[in-house]
């Protein structure tokens, strides 16, 4: 099947689900009413904004050298570094350092970069026990199925639903609806995890440089034990999410738990600069960091794209988005759903696999108003779509450019060139158009499967003004 | 700005072929005001459609054919905030290396939507002599976050005494058209379009007013498909009929 139609069948799919999309709206209610409440002056919203966007841009220009510095004060810190060009040499890497140290049990915080690897199911098939420890990670660990949101990944199921799991994967505890009583049952299971896991995994949100530190927000305390009650810890991150300076943490932080969940600050802060040291209790005796490429130094190489970089993975852009409130996240097909993935995914995977993504987008510019450092992600979507429809596709920035160019699109765009870049065939056409009007049909599909179809005006605008005497040219 | 004795008034493609009612109360509204308006004969279309699809080239085509149309220094008032927008703000990108760049960024940069350049530039009086009503206010995603002028159309709207503006859920929300999303993504713009008609609906107001017609054309389409009466109407012909005594 081809992307397209395998995309407007997935959409057909949720938009006809009413409990889905009753979860989505819901829960995209309060969260942007919660972003909201955090920046009541939107003067200061604008300014953090600005000093955000200024970090994340000069921490990708300098992206090279800060990489360098990383690796070399991570590993004074006692971390140990690795590189992966691709989503499998992260995932050898990984399950490398496990089968070296014969674990054989892993419990994971939130990590949406081993979403892009598929980590769970490569260590899977190789034998080795993984444990989501985030509760949404959890709950959607039970349904086998993908993240539906980067942030709040099982935001698409509501509490009943989440009870039938609980009941179907732990027939043992009572059935219960109550949400404190579900999470007081995850935390049972998962504390004996935690206890007995040989490592831990987690994600990255911020990588500084100048201290080799590893920064980790997180609500529910199991970052935190994560990456510190198992004797290893495995890091995974993106290249992209290294910044230089200590410094530059405070603004970043603040942006983004306001941005992504409506906190003024997360329950948890995790600032992770090694593993444990002589005469310490506690820690891991390993702490491993692997970096994964996957894409994003291609995606540096153009000065526009390179913008999609500048992402902090806080979801406002899902958030808001009108598409995405009404089909969710796993309609997009993709790890990344939402207008980051409309932009990320087509350039992650190439146009001539993911490309008609882009049409998921009125371009109401909803996503570029919140985007905390300011990337412009319409026009990017609207890069992106001439970039697919592209005469002259050179294999090179992006992969699969033209590839969603058609023949019949092709000539329909021509036409109205036709007509609309010369006044005197436009000025014929729209007097043929309005004189012949009762020939336009009733039904032009697929705009009137919603609505009726527009009725022509008896004159056009430039007939009817110089009838009303107004000065032409 | 001074108050300018003169402007080009660009139409829109939506407006001259499906809403020029529309287009002529734009018109007569300035023309009352003391400036004189001129209708460039050649225009046509901003070029917008093809750019948001990705057909670059032919929106270039369109563009450049518009440039000629506004030879002197006089602002262009664009009764749409989409396509008032697309000059504003993406001709420069869409010309930019090109020959006639200079000429697309000085168009560009004295631009204006229609309500934006009633209030801002003309701060245009208004008196109601209308009956008592309600209206709910659609403003369009252009007109909010790309031009940054969805205040103006409420301000317009505050003069009139006997108006009453009602809210809509999720008021800045987008309707679904999207140009070509519309077409592109039908299952998706028609969800998005019964939920803003139920949203406006549910307001109880007498009519649905509008700065961009393309928003217009989407959400009256969706209305009378769904069996629902609500009028809607451009900015400017409310504004016309609330002030000058004439009825539609």
């Amino acid at each position: 099947m081809n992307q397209s139609k395998a995309l407007h069948q997935r959409i057909e799919k949720a938009l006809n689900d009413d409990q889905l999309r009753r979860n989505f709206r819901s829960a995209m209610d309060g969260i942007r009413a919660r972003r909201a409440e955090q920046f009541p002056d939107d003067a200061q919203l604008q300014a953090l904004r600005d000093q955000t966007r200024s970090i994340r841009a000069d921490s990708l220009a300098r992206q090279a050298e800060l990489l360098e510095k990383l690796e070399a004060r991570l590993t004074e810190n006692g971390i140990q570094v690795h590189w992966a060009e691709t989503p499998e040499q992260a995932n050898a890497l990984v399950f490398g350092i496990l089968e070296a140290e014969g674990a054989d049990s892993v419990v994971k915080g939130k990590s949406m970069v081993s979403e892009e690897t598929e980590l769970n199911h490569y260590l899977e098939t190789r034998g080795i026990e993984v444990i989501e420890s985030d509760l949404g990670e959890y709950i959607i660990q039970m349904a086998h199925e993908p993240p539906s949101h980067i942030v709040a990944p099982a935001i698409h199921k509501n509490r009943v639903e989440v009870a039938e799991l609980f009941r179907d994967h732990h027939p043992e505890q009572p059935y219960t609806e109550d949400i404190d009583e579900l999470t007081g049952t995850a935390r049972t299971v998962l504390r004996e995890k935690f206890a007995n896991a040989d490592a831990g995994i987690s994600g990255v949100n911020f990588a500084v440089a100048e201290t080799g530190t590893l920064c980790l927000v997180e609500n529910e305390g199991n970052g935190r034990l994560s990456t510190t009650a198992p004797r290893i810890h495995i890091a995974i991150t993106g290249i992209e999410k290294v910044v230089d300076r200590l410094a530059d943490i405070p603004p970043l932080l603040d942006i983004l738990t306001k941005s992504a969940t409506g906190q003024p600050i997360t329950t948890y802060f995790n600032m992770i600069s090694g593993p444990r040291q002589p005469g310490e209790k506690d820690g891991p005796q390993q702490v491993h960091l692997v970096l994964l490429d996957n894409g994003r130094s291609r995606i540096a190489l153009d000065d526009e794209l390179l913008d999609t970089l500048r992402c902090i993975r806080c979801g406002a852009c899902m958030n808001h988005c009108p598409v995405y409130v009404h089909v969710g996240g796993h309609a997009y097909g993709t790890v990344y759903p939402g207008p980051i993935g409309i932009v990320l995914e087509p350039q992650r995977l190439g146009l001539d696999q993911v490309g008609s993504l882009t049409s998921a987008c009125s371009l109401c510019g909803a996503c570029g108003e919140v985007c905390p450092v300011k990337i412009p992600l319409p026009k990017l979507i609207n890069r992106l779509r001439a970039e697919a429809v592209t005469a002259r596709g050179e294999e090179g920035k992006m992969r699969g450019p033209g590839s969603l160019r058609k023949p019949r699109e092709v000539m329909a765009w021509k036409l109205w060139k036709i007509f609309y870049a010369s006044p005197l065939l436009h000025r014929l056409f729209t007097r043929t158009a309005t004189r012949l009007r009762w020939l336009m049909p009733g039904r032009i599909a697929p705009w009137t499967d919603y609505r009726t179809a527009p009725r022509l005006a008896r004159r056009s605008l430039a007939e009817r003004a110089r009838q009303e005497g107004f000065e032409r040219e | 700005m001074p108050r300018p004795d003169t402007i080009y008034f660009f139409g829109t493609c939506v407006i001259d072929l499906v809403y020029p009612d529309a287009g002529i109360a734009g018109m007569q509204l300035l023309r009352r005001a003391g400036v004189r308006v001129i209708y460039p004969d050649a225009q046509t279309c901003c070029g917008q459609p093809a750019f948001n699809s990705g057909y670059r080239e032919e929106a270039l085509a369109v563009a450049r054919a518009q440039l000629a149309c506004f030879p002197q220094d006089y602002p262009v008032v664009v009764p749409s905030g989409s396509c008032a927008g697309m000059i504003k703000h993406h001709w420069p990108e869409l010309f930019a290396g090109q020959p006639d760049e200079a000429l697309a960024r000085d168009i560009a940069q004295r631009t204006y939507e229609l309500t934006e350049f009633l209030v801002d530039v003309l701060d245009l009086q208004l008196h109601d002599s209308g009956a008592p009503t309600t209206v709910a206010i659609h403003t369009s995603c252009s007109a909010r976050r790309e031009m940054g002028v969805a205040d103006r159309i409420e301000a317009l709207l505050a003069q009139l005494a006997n108006v009453e503006v009602l809210e809509p859920a999720h008021a800045t929300e987008c309707c679904g058209f999207g140009g070509t999303f519309s077409l592109k993504q039908p299952e998706i713009s028609g969800a998005m379009a019964i939920a803003k008609s139920k949203a406006l609906q549910a307001t109880g107001a007498c009519r649905v007013i509008s700065q961009d017609c393309g928003c217009l054309m989407n959400l009256s389409g969706t209305m009378e498909k769904q069996g629902q009466d609500l009028p809607t109407q451009h900015i400017a012909e409310f504004l016309m009929e609330r002030t000058d005594g004439v009825s539609k």
